[in-house]
């Protein structure tokens, strides 16, 4: 027994009458978040003053959340286009093309302003909704990365939002079925109120099976699957995702701030049991061929979802909010069309077919209710038992918000404060690589990864801290590996090639797995566009994206724009965030970063030229960023990558590691700690030469030891295998692998710490969770 | 032989074990709701979180249709393995002595543990023997094998106790190490570890779960030997 009837015929039923609710007024829509010519834009559009339920909607819709207005202009600069994309942005997710029948969906979504509120749910909620857009597309989701920001972990504050986004990713990936495979963190003082959590998905599908998102058919149904709808999320995308957080004066810290607390329910709270059937229902329609199309519900519910359907297929809708199952009683017709209630979507499906659909649920224990019909005027109609509640042109809502252009201007005098030094300034280098391994940056994530099932559906063969990238086996004995990156600080330094950086640092961790990158997704993590300063950062960051993935040839497919993140103490550092998908021939030839057999022979590939300023190093001696970072070769970089990824496809090499955060002194140790081996090497002239130093420079050990910058590789194996690489790229023979210390000898100093001393210094995040 | 994998709404190790019994013979899914066992050989019921492990890890599956001919086969003397939530599901059908806690450390733990073959002659570990290091994942937030002092001598005196944490690997405080059990008769078996995940050594880290599905088989072909 259904309780609704599985057709929207209103036979019979009167026609559409508008209703006699006031008319909101333009300091109502202000209140909303729109501007006052916003305002007067729509009423065009629409003909008339919106009544409430329009309002409501247009708010949303026109908001920054939704509306990219700040961000769609530079966008479109993006390379989106390229021989493997099957599926670019636009769409739910974007998919790039395996080989043989095979695609891989993916996206990255932020999730930061709920996450600052309320870290558990936050963060769970959004490890759901972009599963949500991976399934949404026909693909099985087959795993989950995250990338996450805090302040500093000697904070209270940092530590709360650190556990419980953690918790909460854990709570809902694990009970989904899907491996959390892999991801990131930084800490830094200007994520402190602002914490960044962008999580991202991963699916897998026949080419054939993918579903796109538009509506079509006039007379076929619409029907809403999943969970009851309630009040939760009201507003959150527009309240929260378009204003900055911390309103209220915030003492450093201090748990949540009082105005954050005020907004803690707008917050969606998630259930993941219900996303997994929800996951399986979907995927069993999509195969059934029982769907015309399939979209998630997000930020701005109902709204958001019904409006987009319509715009892509150029048709209208029509939506009784009498018809929508309810968590809640007396919600008005407002509440039912933005409620943010999870675990939600919304598909088209033709009059014949309904019953069947709605069967399948059924099977599911899942809700399915038919909850209106594509019509073929162009028009969202929203309805209360027939009534006409609210009446407005699709166009008008999805493409007419007016765009703005942003007012860059480089910012005269540094916007960040110094971090607070935490490193003696006599200490030593042994001193100095223990504190770095130390220190939040550096040190090993375990204490979060085993948070994670990172087994589940029997794909992954590098697990975390296994290699650079995650590894993911195929059913055609290939591999794909995946990697996500972004260095706020190096960004902060200097938004073009801290960008640039970025996206090489991702295509480098594939190279280290033996991938060749297919595609990228990117979330631009940004304070307020609306500020000349931020404005610069974004535009400069934007351009670098575009300069580096066209220069690598990999397409973006997909993001998403989180702007207005912002705290009492100033904007966080610019993040864009890449999140990169390769493939590799074979997956049994995958690489890995520790070291594998004693005897094996050391080197340093590429055209590595480190450099101290904004180094991890820097950071913790208290230095002031950079105006600027150095310039790098684009191209050598390029070449030297694509070097290593063919050694390791070739099984020539026993590892390969990027060299990063730390610079080379870290990578040996993590080499090191990660293959359970020791390590003798001698750093010589051509290293020093590098830094730009002569050896007997003061500050040319610290930069050779610890400098940082992009084009840098460690990779160990048999002398052969090194020569014959030497013969594509720059290398540099350093020393041998073996032992149970790391020895590191240079300018006549030597620097000797033991596999245990090291180990102990990077477990320290341990600590946190004791 | 069929195995047959029990699929309840929430279960996530479903592919994997199908995949591993597909090793060694023919599996299928059953579904929850239903009754009919499909005339499998013997029952294998997966990790995951069957009905959102809402109240209780197992305590809702228990009562679903399917798990009232699981009790009626494993009375006959069917073969019945349940695995990290199955495990879960089979002590609240009773069908295994003791309960699983959560975790001494509190947390969803994913880690590869090594374990130790205590008896190598149940059904499902056969292939083993005795003193056997296997190298498995587990991963789990409710893994903290418990029963009364009194229970647990019994079930070690009565060869109950299948596998055991190897030192050093037991970060769930099981009693007694104890990582597996078997009923009385020998013929159901649980284990919080996933030896459905340990069937290649590129995926899971070895190769040693596959001879569990093994000693599954064989004692499906010969129940004499076993």
């Amino acid at each position: 027994m259904h309780p609704q009837p599985p057709s929207f015929d209103r036979p019979g039923a009167p026609a559409p009458q508008p209703s006699a609710e006031p008319i909101p007024t333009v300091e109502d829509a202000l209140a909303l978040g729109l501007t006052r010519s916003e305002y007067e834009l729509l009423c065009e559009k629409q003909g008339a003053p919106p009544n409430a339920v329009e309002l409501a909607m247009y708010s949303l819709l026109w908001s920054e959340h939704c509306a990219y207005k700040h961000s769609k202009k530079l966008l479109r600069t993006l390379p989106t286009q390229g021989e493997h994309v099957v599926m670019g942005p636009g769409e739910n997710a974007g998919a790039v093309d395996l080989g043989g029948d095979l695609v891989c969906a993916f996206k990255v979504e932020s999730h930061n302003h709920p996450s600052a509120v309320e870290p558990f749910q936050g963060a769970a909620t959004g490890v759901g909704g972009i599963v949500r857009d991976i399934f949404a597309i026909g693909a099985r989701p087959i795993a989950v990365l995250d990338s996450l920001r805090f302040g500093e972990p000697s904070g209270a504050r940092a530590r709360y939002l650190l556990d419980g986004a953690v918790s909460g990713i854990a709570h809902y990936g694990n009970s989904i079925g899907v491996p959390t495979v892999g991801g990131e963190l930084y800490f830094e003082a200007p994520y402190e109120h602002n914490c960044l959590i962008n999580a991202m998905a991963l699916g897998l599908a026949r080419r054939g099976d993918l579903v796109r998102s538009a509506a079509a058919g006039a007379g076929n149904a619409l029907v809403l699957l999943g969970a009851a709808t309630g009040r939760d999320g009201i507003g959150g995308a527009s309240v929260l995702a378009s204003s900055e957080l911390g309103g209220g004066a915030a003492a450093q810290g201090e748990a949540a701030p009082e105005h954050d607390q005020d907004m803690r329910p707008t917050v969606q709270v998630g259930d993941p049991f219900e996303e997994k059937k929800l996951l399986e229902c979907s995927l069993e329609l999509l195969r059934s061929g029982l769907l015309v199309s399939l979209q998630d519900l997000g930020a701005a519910g109902l709204t958001s979802a019904a409006a987009e359907m319509a715009a892509k297929g150029r048709v209208g809708l029509e939506i009784d909010v009498a018809r929508v199952p309810r968590r809640e009683p007396g919600m008005a017709a407002w509440e039912v069309m933005v409620s943010e209630s999870q675990e939600r979507m919304l598909c088209v499906v033709e009059p014949a077919d309904a019953l069947a659909v709605l069967a399948l649920c059924e099977r599911w224990e899942i809700g399915g209710a038919v909850i209106g019909r594509v019509t073929d005027d162009g028009r969202l109609r929203v309805l209360a038992q027939g009534a006409l509640v609210g009446d407005m042109p699709v166009s008008a809502l999805v493409d007419e918000c007016p765009l703005y252009d942003l007012a860059p201007r480089k910012p005269p005098a540094p916007l960040y404060p110094p971090p607070r030094a935490t490193l003696a300034a006599e200490a030593t280098p042994a001193a100095a690589l223990l504190a770095l391994l130390r220190s939040g940056n550096i040190c090993s994530r375990r204490p979060l990864y085993e948070q994670y099932d990172a087994i589940v559906q029997s794909r992954t063969v590098r697990r975390p801290e296994q290699a650079d990238a995650a590894v993911l086996a195929l059913p055609d004995g290939g591999g794909m590996a995946v990697s996500i990156d972004g260095n706020g600080r190096r960004v902060a330094a200097d938004p073009y090639r801290g960008t640039v950086e970025a996206v090489l640092e991702c295509a480098a961790n594939l190279a280290c797995a033996g991938a060749q990158p297919l595609g990228a997704t990117n979330n631009l993590n940004f304070g307020s566009p609306e500020k000349a300063s931020i404005a610069w950062q974004l535009g400069e960051s934007v351009r670098a994206l575009g300069d580096a993935c066209r220069a690598l040839g990999v397409p973006i497919v997909g993001g998403n724009v989180s702007l207005y993140n912002e705290g009492p103490t100033g904007p966080i550092y610019p993040t864009p965030v890449i999140g990169m998908v390769g493939r590799l021939p074979d997956v049994r030839r995958a690489g890995r970063l520790g070291f594998q057999r004693s005897g094996d022979e050391i080197a340093l590939v590429g055209p590595f030229a480190p450099a101290l300023p904004a180094s991890e190093l820097a950071k913790l001696r208290g230095e002031p960023l950079p105006d600027g970072l150095a310039a790098l070769e684009l191209e050598a970089v390029i070449a030297a990558q694509a070097a290593v990824r063919e050694a390791v496809r070739a099984n020539a090499l026993a590892s390969a590691h990027d060299i990063a955060e730390g610079g080379l002194a870290v990578a040996l140790a993590e080499c090191c700690l990660s293959g359970h081996l020791g390590a003798q090497v001698e750093l010589g002239d051509e290293l020093f030469a590098r830094c730009g130093t002569q050896p007997g420079e003061p500050s040319a050990s610290w930069c050779a030891l610890f400098g940082e910058g992009p084009g840098g590789f460690l990779v160990s194996g048999p002398a052969q295998a090194l020569s014959e690489l030497g013969r594509c790229t720059s290398l540099v023979r350093l020393g041998t692998v073996g032992g149970g210390e790391l020895r590191i000898a240079l300018a006549g100093t030597r620097l000797s710490l033991s596999l245990d001393e090291l180990g102990n210094a990077h477990a320290s995040l341990g600590e946190l969770f004791a | 032989m069929k195995f047959g994998v029990l699929q309840f709404p929430g279960s996530c190790d479903e592919v994997d074990a199908l995949q591993a019994a597909r090793r060694v013979g023919d599996a299928e899914l059953l579904w929850h709701g239903d009754e009919s066992l499909q005339g499998v050989d013997a029952i294998v019921i997966p990790g995951g979180f069957s009905y959102g492990d809402y109240l209780r890890a197992g305590a809702i599956a228990r009562f679903a249709p399917a798990m009232e001919s699981v009790i009626a086969f494993a009375a006959d003397g069917g073969l019945v393995l349940g695995i990290c939530n199955g495990f879960q599901v089979l002590c609240e059908a009773r069908l295994l002595p003791g309960a699983l806690l959560v975790n001494a450390n509190r947390r969803f733990t994913c880690r590869q543990v090594e374990l130790e073959v205590v008896n190598g002659d149940t059904p499902f570990t056969r292939a083993y023997t005795a003193g056997t290091r296997l190298s498995i994942p587990a991963k789990h937030s409710w893994g903290r094998f418990h029963a009364e002092q009194r229970t647990l001598q019994a079930m070690e005196d009565g060869g109950q106790v299948v596998l055991r944490y190897a030192p050093g690997h037991n970060f769930n405080g099981s009693a007694r190490d104890i990582a597996g059990v078997c009923n009385e008769r020998g013929n159901v078996f649980g284990l919080m570890p996933h030896p459905e995940h340990a069937i290649d050594e590129l995926t899971g880290g070895s190769a040693d779960g596959i001879k569990i599905f093994e000693s599954m088989r064989t004692s499906v072909s010969d129940p004499a030997a076993a």
